[in-house]
């Protein structure tokens, strides 16, 4: 029971991938003000941030709209962050746990807090958040059954295991995914599945604050805003780091293997970072295209391509 | 306390209210977001929503009707919430303080934390009244 506490609330749950999410969200910030070649925020800025909001500002309730599911939604988002977190942490830093299934309830787990999101924003009562609420789900009705097919093609590639523990031992055993063709297809396919799960730029219509003002974040303020950020940190961790464990061979800790396992983290999050700064935000019928026709023929072909062993 | 007025000096979220403004100081504000003066290094950004602001910019004249939805933004946000009055207008009416329709420079409205003068102010004037806001003891 101790001990369950302990892995849920320090390593590697709720302090561990916060401490993490915040140095990559400053590398992302970072990466973006050197691409505008500008100076950048200090490296503890996403903490002064989340305590900014955390300690010292006030929270305001919306006069119209429900107060209860309005609080708990970015509660339910941070809890499912955390518990898809420990599903994914687990299996690459060593250790044996998880069941059989597990890679599917890790993508009912990631889709949550899309969802949570959705939810405050429509409890909120203000017509842009709706706005805003409905541009989600027709985003995340586009991009689900790509990250569906890519989690299939996954799977056939482990020879039907549907383990997440396993997965890695058989790229541990065959070599890593991504070394083949079918790999490398999937992989593209699932970054931009990756930029529209975290709202970054092409796919961001759904919080564009030029446009909507935040969208579905627009009423929310003080403490439960600052749950939102945390859960935008842990994703933004936790999201390439389940990339790497699908397509890269996962994590090791002895020698020289450490660097590579943060390098292959920052390489992750350095392609999302360059992706968003180099393209403009694109409209809602765009973006459906793009998944429904582009990212699902992908897709489609790279499974077709591992019946065929590529 | 100390803590909390640390934390909070450390990540201002700006947020930015136009009155009838010539639109001058609107571009000089929007300056020092750019590569050249990067305001983002003191932690600040511009936010589109008035719930997560913690630094009310105001520029322009304010005339009545801008005083209703003035000060019904300044009532939306979270406190505490810092005012900066940018520009002649902003501090004193300028050449619009004589005017049928003005309703007075900003600090007649809502408390003001600190006035940057000029018309329009240059980036480096709005930086250095950054620099006096941050410096500023709280109250």
């Amino acid at each position: 029971m101790l001990q369950n506490l302990f892995h849920f609330l320090i390593y590697p749950g709720l302090l561990f991938v916060t401490v993490i999410g915040g140095l990559l969200s400053w590398f992302d910030r970072k990466v973006t003000a050197m691409v505008q070649f500008r100076k950048g925020p200090p490296i503890l800025q996403p903490f002064y941030d989340f305590l900014k909001l955390l300690l010292v500002k006030e929270t305001i309730l919306p006069a119209q709209g429900s107060k209860i599911t309005f609080l708990m939604a970015p509660v339910c988002a941070l809890c499912a962050a955390i518990l898809s977190g420990l599903f994914i942490l687990f299996p690459l830093l060593g250790i044996k746990a998880g069941f059989s299934g597990d890679l599917i309830v890790l993508f009912y787990l990631l889709s949550v807090p899309s969802l949570a999101y959705m939810i405050g924003g429509l409890a909120s009562g203000n017509p842009l958040a709706s706005v805003g609420a409905s541009r989600e789900m027709k985003l995340m009705i586009s991009y689900e059954l790509t990250f569906l097919l890519v989690i299939a093609g996954i799977i056939l590639k482990a020879g039907m295991n549907i383990r997440l523990f396993d997965v890695l031992q058989v790229q541990n055993d065959t070599g890593a995914f991504i070394g083949s063709i079918s790999g490398v297809l999937l992989f593209i396919a699932s970054i931009f599945c990756l930029q529209a799960k975290l709202g970054l730029v092409p796919f961001d219509m759904a919080e564009a604050e030029t446009e909507i003002m935040h969208g579905h974040f627009i009423e929310y303020s003080g403490l439960p805003y600052a749950l939102i950020k945390l859960t935008k940190y842990i994703m933004l961790f936790i999201l390439p780091a389940f990339l790497v464990a699908i397509f890269m061979g996962g994590f090791k800790w002895q020698g020289i293997h450490i660097l590579w396992s943060v390098l292959k983290i920052l390489v992750v999050v350095l392609l999302l970072t360059l992706i968003r700064n180099t393209n403009p935000r694109i409209k809602i019928n765009q973006a459906m295209r793009f998944f429904f026709l582009w990212m699902n023929l992908l897709a489609i072909i790279a499974i077709v391509l591992i019946f065929f062993g590529l | 306390m100390a803590f909390k007025d640390f934390i909070f000096k450390k990540s201002l979220w700006l947020f930015h209210f136009g009155g009838a403004s010539c639109n001058n100081c609107d571009i000089e504000i929007l300056d020092c977001l750019t590569p050249r003066y990067d305001v983002e290094r003191f932690g600040m950004q511009l936010v589109g929503s008035i719930r997560h602001a913690d630094v009310l910019l105001v520029n322009g004249s304010i005339n009545k009707k801008d005083k209703v939805r003035l000060l019904e933004i300044y009532h939306q946000a979270p406190k505490p919430i810092l005012v900066v009055a940018i520009g002649a207008c902003g501090c004193t009416g300028g050449i619009f303080a004589e005017g049928n329709t003005f309703a007075g420079p900003v600090d007649k409205i809502i408390p003001v934390d600190v006035y940057i003068p000029g018309c329009p102010p240059k980036p480096e004037a709005i930086i250095g009244g950054i620099v006096n806001l941050i410096n500023k003891q709280p109250a």
